[in-house]
């Protein structure tokens, strides 16, 4: 009975101790931002939570080309394509501003988009990310050809919106986003046809389902609200988008399909079909893509 | 007879209490790591680092969150808590172990050690013995280590096209400072 006893104290002590000395590091639970909902600033033609993190420049080049179903003899749609380049940056890890150009209707167009509400996990817990956006976009294009403007305010476009996203798990994220879309001009720029200047609403919906680390699948989908007085001639429709995201070290490569041609909201919200069909039963998707390169601005950390 | 077993408890439950009252330990101790090839040089660094040290029997645990490493590039730490460290699943890393050197706590000086122990990263435990440096001061002891850790010994995966930019020996090194308040 002693020996036992005594064994338990000289053994049982200090095999005790071993094991509880990495349980002494336990400490409160800590609570951590939920990172990487998206890979991408863009979920595919439309904004994702996502900011670029302070001092860092994304450089996107994005391609959209022709119709599929154009055929074998203009290359599916390959021998066309419009562009848009775009510079963003990151002011500070939750606020960012971005410019591009696109080469339909040489639009310029500039935004802001700061993450308000950050997803969490562990002590304290917050359900999911919230980020405002807002942009203006511009037509550059030379007054001719029936581009009329009577004056700068007909070329600028507004847009509102909150991305609302969660990220369920490490493959899937899902994302709402209530847009509004405010056109300033009355007189559509290019068409020359009669269009109001009403104010627009959209849903967006989307996410994306990682099959590997470095691959992902996104669709997103926007349903916006007809047009009062939009004529018969320039029907359009709601952007339906599905593609990858590949990502290699530096860069991510977003592969998309869709319906849509223009890469800004102003144009995949509102000017999705029109001449160019844009439906997507029929074969009227375009295949694009986007190349982002990651520069860092920010200072080498010290070291011990 | 039942009053010595008694009093033997005593004593030895007295001892348990006064040597985990002896521990000394840190919320800010510091680890980075370097992983230099021609392409790129990545740099880390946590100051978040834990640990713990027990001078009545020379053990020492050392434990940290992967995602509070920081590194100068955002889109590389992004990457390696999502795609090579995977912090969602093994969200710590950590070494506990005993130095083997017998050490008179209450010397100051500097003293080189080994700590043979278990070094656990991505939830792979590996045996290893650290070397070290030892200096024991009369307000503090500090704690130094340099060691390599090869990313495939703890199955981090590493794609084809990454291998030119991420060693296949990343350099660790680790500060601790202990506080000897009495």
């Amino acid at each position: 009975m002693k020996s036992v006893l005594f064994l338990t104290l000289l053994i049982g002590g200090p095999v005790f101790a071993q094991d509880d000395l990495l349980s002494k590091l336990d400490g409160p639970a800590t609570t951590r931002p939920v990172s990487a909902t998206f890979k991408s600033t863009r979920l595919l033609n439309g904004q994702s939570v996502e900011t670029v993190k302070a001092h860092h420049l994304d450089f996107r080049i994005s391609h959209r080309f022709d119709r599929i179903n154009k055929g074998a003899e203009e290359l599916f749609g390959l021998d066309y394509a419009t562009v848009r380049l775009g510079l963003d940056y990151g002011i500070s890890d939750r606020f960012m501003i971005g410019v591009g150009r696109s080469s339909i209707e040489k639009n310029v167009d500039a935004y802001l988009k700061y993450k308000v509400l950050q997803q969490t996990q562990g002590a304290r817990r917050f359900p999911f990310t919230l980020t405002a956006f807002g942009s203006v976009a511009i037509d550059t294009r030379t007054p001719n050809q029936g581009a009329r403007f009577r004056d700068f305010q007909d070329r600028t476009f507004y847009t509102g919106q909150l991305l609302i996203a969660r990220k369920f798990s490490e493959r899937l994220s899902l994302q709402v986003a209530p847009t509004v879309l405010q056109p300033v001009s009355s007189t559509e720029a290019g068409t020359g046809s009669k269009v109001s200047n009403e104010t627009r609403g959209a849903l967006g919906v989307g996410g994306r389902f990682k099959l590997t680390k470095r691959l992902s699948v996104n669709a997103e989908y926007y349903a916006v609200t007809p047009e009062k007085n939009g004529g018969a001639d320039r029907e359009t429709f709601n952007p339906l988008s599905l593609g990858l995201d590949i990502e290699t070290g530096g860069h991510v490569f977003q592969l998309i399909f869709t319906n849509s041609f223009g890469m800004i909201e102003k144009q995949f919200l509102t000017q999705t079909g029109g001449i160019l069909g844009g439906r997507w039963e029929k074969g009227d998707i375009h295949f694009g893509f986007s190349v982002t390169r990651t520069f860092s601005f920010k200072k080498q950390s010290t070291q011990p | 007879m039942k009053s010595i077993l008694f009093t033997l408890a005593a004593i030895g439950l007295l001892g348990l209490t006064s040597a985990s009252a002896q521990l000394l330990s840190s919320t800010s101790a510091q680890t980075s790591f370097f992983s230099e090839t021609p392409l790129e040089n990545i740099v880390a660094n946590n100051t978040k680092v834990k640990a713990v040290l027990n001078p009545a029997n020379n053990q020492v645990a050392v434990r940290m969150e992967m995602a509070e490493f920081q590194f100068p590039n955002k889109l590389m730490q992004e990457h390696f808590n999502e795609n090579y460290i995977e912090s969602e699943k093994f969200p710590t890393a950590s070494f506990q172990g005993t130095i083997n050197e017998k050490i008179d706590w209450s010397k100051p000086g500097t003293y080189p050690v080994t700590a043979k122990g278990t070094l656990d990263i991505h939830g792979v435990k590996q045996p290893r013995t650290l070397t070290g440096t030892l200096t024991i001061e009369a307000s503090r002891i500090l704690l130094t280590t340099d060691f390599t850790v090869q990313p495939a010994a703890h199955h981090i995966q590493i794609p084809t096209l990454m291998i030119v930019k991420i060693a296949e020996q990343i350099k660790v090194t680790n500060k601790v400072e202990f506080n000897r308040k009495s």
